[in-house]
């Protein structure tokens, strides 16, 4: 599956985490939920906040900001959970609130600065700027570990 | 998934499925036959075996899957000597019968999978089964006409009637009595022949006896064709083909050059002996249609006597094959069940809110509530039966591992199986193929012990393995027992010490040092062989069957036999559980582990050492962990008196008392799996949706208990046996 | 044409390329099972012709054809025989037997059509 339209377009969902602003492309977006509940795991790594009822499937949901070693704040109404598609695997990612959907090129992004000692920048694809806003472009699948990487 | 328009591709994968019927046939007839070794065997065994694999080789034809056809032809070739009597299979020859199954089924899925083939084996066996037949027609091929690839084109290749002709044929046809017993007909033959191109018929009655010397099946008519064609005398044969034998027939002539009207006349004398009465030229086919076309019907009547055929088919095709059955895509079900699923959860909310509005339980809405969920009850059960599967295939997949697995080390071993019809989930099914191989494997490899051995034991020289299957309780057993030397207790303790597993002064009984084997990085075999120490450990095994919501045992006597039992749910889809509240999170316990609910007395517990608690009960003494605690929810507290207490027995024995803060409810919960899951939460089965839409989670409890750690594990079994000592 | 055809055959496979070769040819398609299914199938079937297998559980092919030629109204139903084997005794079998004709497997529908035309019109 392309990530790309057919003009180099790239749709952006962008959101905040922690008072930064993050964004995944919208390709992989499934749904966006409100904030509810979540039954938490027991022996869990810290960003793992637990799993809630999608419609019947049970969904685990990962604290984006605790996954990118940020400050966690307080969960409140305003927080949604995006629930993104990774090789046909759902994952909710909790995040403070979303922004905005953008179109930009693939001319518009920037690889990050090498700053591979940077735990935030290893989950970080590229950056683009929008409005003088400097925004990351999350790589999915450095953000939702595969299964077989947990195992203990 | 094939295309759903090709009605080729669909009747290609209806080929295969049915070939996993043939093989399985198959498998069950030599089974059959290898038992009933002195001939005692029903004599359509062999028939029975001989048509699976001769219907394996048809359906091969027509899908020109000539590796598959040139093996089974051979294989039923040797087959057909045993079936006429000719040969008659000894041990050994059993075995390749047993081997050729087995590759014929390789090949099969080769095919399916349209994988690469495995040729040489091919070539290997059929050497030995052409050797089987001796001298006579060992190297046998399959005749090239017979069985070239063809599409399915559904053209009709009929000859071109308007084309030039450039052949004269005269045809002589005398047709003898026995052609009529066949069913054939002269007139249709007359027919086909003038098909061929422009023709005249004429009748030769002259053998026509006077009427009183008539007999009335003897035929005496001898037709006269004159053919102008452009067919050959090949094709002329070719309508004859049926009756070759059965009349006398001559071909004659073959003057191409000859105007297409022009008749060359007959021979004089049969001019001569032409009788007044009979007609001395019949233009066919039109003089002929009236007598040879079917009543006519009218479409709409066909149509619906078709219709009707077609279900008393069906009816009666069921009441032939004892069971009738109706293949369904296995996605649709997945749906069924999940609806169904769905529908529990529903039932489930929709009476917590009836409860909640502090209904009358004699009220309608409440006796309604009942009989909803009596119906739910029973929807469940039938969705599950749906997917059950007798544990027949998995069984014949496994005599196959016995075979190649005592083939690779060299022993002689025997595998009874019982409980074939045993019905088990299907997913349950295909996730115990890989545990169930290691096992099987093991028990050849391991278990038994080599002929020279067993012989100095006082037992026959071939080892048996023994798998059966059987419900017990609301549960499937599957049990893998093997009639070795037992563990060797002292060499898995000697390797746990020195993997540095458990500590080398530790004083373990038995059944603790049998559980060893399921320690992650064990692994017995003195050398790596062939079959087991591929890395692959009973670790992985126990793991496999836990993910499956299962257990498994051991018991091992020495010089007697080691007996792994596997202990599974019926269904992956729903549980009996106890709903409780721990550390303010909502759980569920598996209900079959629970034996007893208690509420701690003051004296009850027990500290062994800090942190280790044990609780009395009736006189002896159970260790005591506090759910909370063990899920890492809350923080190590006293446990005060008054506490509840659940005290649970696990497959292998093992007891334990689970502190929680309440219970909920007893009931059905709907299984949602957490295998898509990033994190995978050690202690937790599954998940399931709650009533009012939360999830609670579904332990397992030995994992639990287990996953304090391997150490810990072992330390636990130390202070529950000094505990039981006490 | 509107000809009537009763095939018997143990292979589903079989039955399903019978039928797929037969129907396009605008052939009502009979299926059975096996010998004693065909027979059970036949009774108030009057077919143009009978297709059947030899190799079958319960009744072979033999045991059919003679069956069905016991049979008043079906003495003259050509029958032609599936089979596999090209083995000239087979076909002598299943001519003493009184089959009309036969057809190797794998066999090509239009081949099959056209035998049924030649021996039932």
């Amino acid at each position: 599956m392309s990530e790309q339209g057919q003009n180099n377009d790239l749709e952006l969902l962008t959101f905040r985490v922690a008072d930064q602003e993050y964004s995944l492309d919208i390709m992989s977006v499934r749904e966006i939920r409100g904030w509810t509940r979540t039954t938490p795991m027991p022996h869990a790594p810290d960003y793992m906040r637990g799993v809630i009822n999608l419609r019947g499937t049970v969904l685990p949901v990962m604290d984006l900001a605790r996954r990118l070693h940020l400050p966690s704040q307080e969960t409140n109404d305003r927080n949604v959970i995006i629930v993104v598609n990774l090789n046909g695997t759902l994952t909710g990612l909790l995040v403070d609130a979303v922004s905005d959907i953008v179109a930009i090129t693939e001319d518009d992004l920037q690889l990050p600065p090498d700053m591979s000692t940077d735990p935030q920048m290893s989950v970080v694809r590229s950056l683009t700027v929008i409005d003088d806003r400097m925004i990351r472009v999350l790589d999915l699948r450095a953000v939702v570990p595969a299964a077989s990487d947990e195992v203990a | 998934m094939s295309d759903q328009n090709d009605p080729m591709a669909e009747i290609r994968a209806s080929f295969f499925i049915e070939c996993e019927e043939l093989l399985e046939a198959l498998q069950d007839g030599l089974q059959e036959m290898e038992e009933a070794e002195d001939g005692s065997e029903d004599p359509e065994t062999i028939n029975v075996v001989f048509r699976a694999v001769h219907s394996i080789k048809g359906g091969a034809g027509a899908f020109g899957l000539e590796a598959l056809v040139r093996f089974a032809h051979r294989y039923e070739t040797v087959l057909d000597e045993v079936r006429n009597g000719v040969l008659h299979p000894d041990s050994d020859a059993m075995k390749l019968f047993f081997l050729a199954a087995d590759h014929l089924s390789d090949l099969v899925r080769a095919c399916r999978d349209e994988t690469p083939l495995p040729e040489e084996t091919s070539e290997e066996l059929l050497t030995r089964l052409d050797a089987l037949l001796g001298d006579e027609g060992g190297a046998e091929e399959v005749a090239p006409e017979d069985f070239q690839p063809m599409g399915l084109s559904l053209g009709l290749d009929l000859p071109d009637l308007d084309a030039p002709t450039a052949n004269h044929f005269t045809i002589r046809f005398k047709p003898e009595q026995e052609l009529f017993a066949t069913g054939n007909e002269p007139l249709m033959l007359l027919r086909n022949l003038c098909d061929l191109g422009t023709s005249s018929v004429r009748c030769n009655l002259a053998d026509l006896p006077a009427l009183e010397d008539l007999a009335p099946e003897t035929p005496y008519i001898e037709w006269l064709i004159e053919l102008e064609t452009e067919a050959a005398e090949p094709e002329i044969r070719d309508v004859f083909e049926f009756v070759d034998g059965l009349c006398e027939i001559e071909i004659t002539g073959a003057a191409p050059e000859q105007g297409p009207t022009e008749i060359a006349p007959l021979p004089e004398e049969l001019s001569k002996a032409l009788p007044e009465e009979a007609e001395p030229e019949a233009a066919l086919p039109e003089t002929l249609e009236p007598q040879v076309a079917p009543p006519p019907t009218t479409a709409g009547k066909s149509e619906e006597r078709e219709s009707a055929k077609d279900t008393g088919e069906a009816r009666k095709g069921g009441a032939a094959a004892a069971k009738s059955v109706v293949r369904v895509d296995l996605e649709r079900i997945e749906r069924l069940v999940n609806l169904v699923g769905e529908l529990v959860i529903n039932q489930a909310m929709l009476s917590q809110s009836l409860d909640e509005a502090g209904l009358s339980p004699h009220s309608d809405a409440m006796n309604g509530l009942e009989e909803f969920q009596r119906l739910t009850r029973d929807i469940q059960d039938s969705v599950m039966m749906i997917r059950a599967q007798p544990v027949k295939s998995l069984f014949q997949r496994m005599s196959r591992i016995v075979r190649e697995a005592s083939a690779a080390v060299d022993k002689d071993v025997r595998l009874i199986t019982e409980g074939e019809g045993t019905e088990v989930d299907k997913t349950v099914i295909e996730r115990l193929s890989d545990p169930l191989t290691h096992m099987i494997r093991n028990a050849v490899d391991h278990g038994l012990e080599g002929a020279a051995d067993r012989e100095k034991a006082g037992k026959p020289r071939a080892g048996t393995v023994k798998l059966t299957a059987a419900h017990r309780s609301g549960r499937v057993i599957i049990e893998v027992a093997d009639d070795g030397a037992g563990i060797n207790r002292k060499r898995v303790q000697e390797i746990a010490v020195s993997k540095g597993l458990i500590p080398p002064e530790i004083q373990l009984s038995d059944s603790e040092i049998d559980n060893l084997l399921f320690l992650p990085g064990f692994s017995t075999a003195k050398t790596v062989s062939n079959l087991s120490g591929r890395g692959v450990g009973m670790d992985v095994v126990k793991t496999a069957i836990q993910s499956l919501g299962g257990r498994i045992t051991i018991n091992s006597e020495p010089n007697k036999g080691t007996t792994f039992s596997i202990s599974l749910p019926l269904t992956l889809a729903v549980l009996d559980g106890m709903v409780v509240n721990v550390a303010g999170e909502t759980l569920v316990l598996p209900l079959n582990v629970v034996v007893e609910t208690l509420s701690l007395g003051p004296d009850d517990v027990q500290m062994l050492r800090p942190g280790h608690y044990v609780v009395r009960v009736r006189g002896g003494f159970v260790p005591l962990y506090d759910l909370g605690v063990m899920l890492g929810y809350r923080q190590q507290r006293k446990t005060e008196a008054g506490a509840i207490v659940l005290l649970i027995v696990l497959e292998d024995s093992t007891r334990a008392a689970l502190v929680i803060d309440g219970i909920q409810d007893q009931r059905q919960v709907v299984i949602k799996g957490l295998d898509d899951s990033f994190y995978r939460a050690p202690g937790i089965a599954a998940a399931t949706i709650l009533g009012d839409g939360q999830i609670a989670l579904i332990l397992d409890p030995a994992d639990v208990i287990a996953g304090m750690g391997h150490m810990r594990g072992a330390d636990l079994m130390l202070s529950e046996r000094m505990i039981a000592n006490e | 044409m509107s000809m009537k055809v009763l095939a018997v055959d143990d292979s589903r496979t079989m039955r399903d390329m019978i039928r797929m070769a037969l129907m396009p040819a605008g052939i009502e398609v009979h299926l059975a099972e096996d010998g004693v299914h065909g027979i059970e199938v036949l009774d108030g079937l009057s077919p143009d012709a009978i297709i059947t297998d030899i190799n079958m559980p319960r009744m072979d092919g033999f045991g059919f054809i003679d069956a069905v030629r016991d049979q008043e109204e079906h003495r003259a139903t050509p029958i032609l025989v599936l089979t596999t084997e090209s083995a000239p005794e087979l076909k002598m079998r299943a001519r003493e037997a009184g089959a009309t004709g036969w057809i190797v497997k794998p066999f090509d529908p239009a081949k099959l059509v056209k035998a049924l035309q030649m021996v039932a019109g």
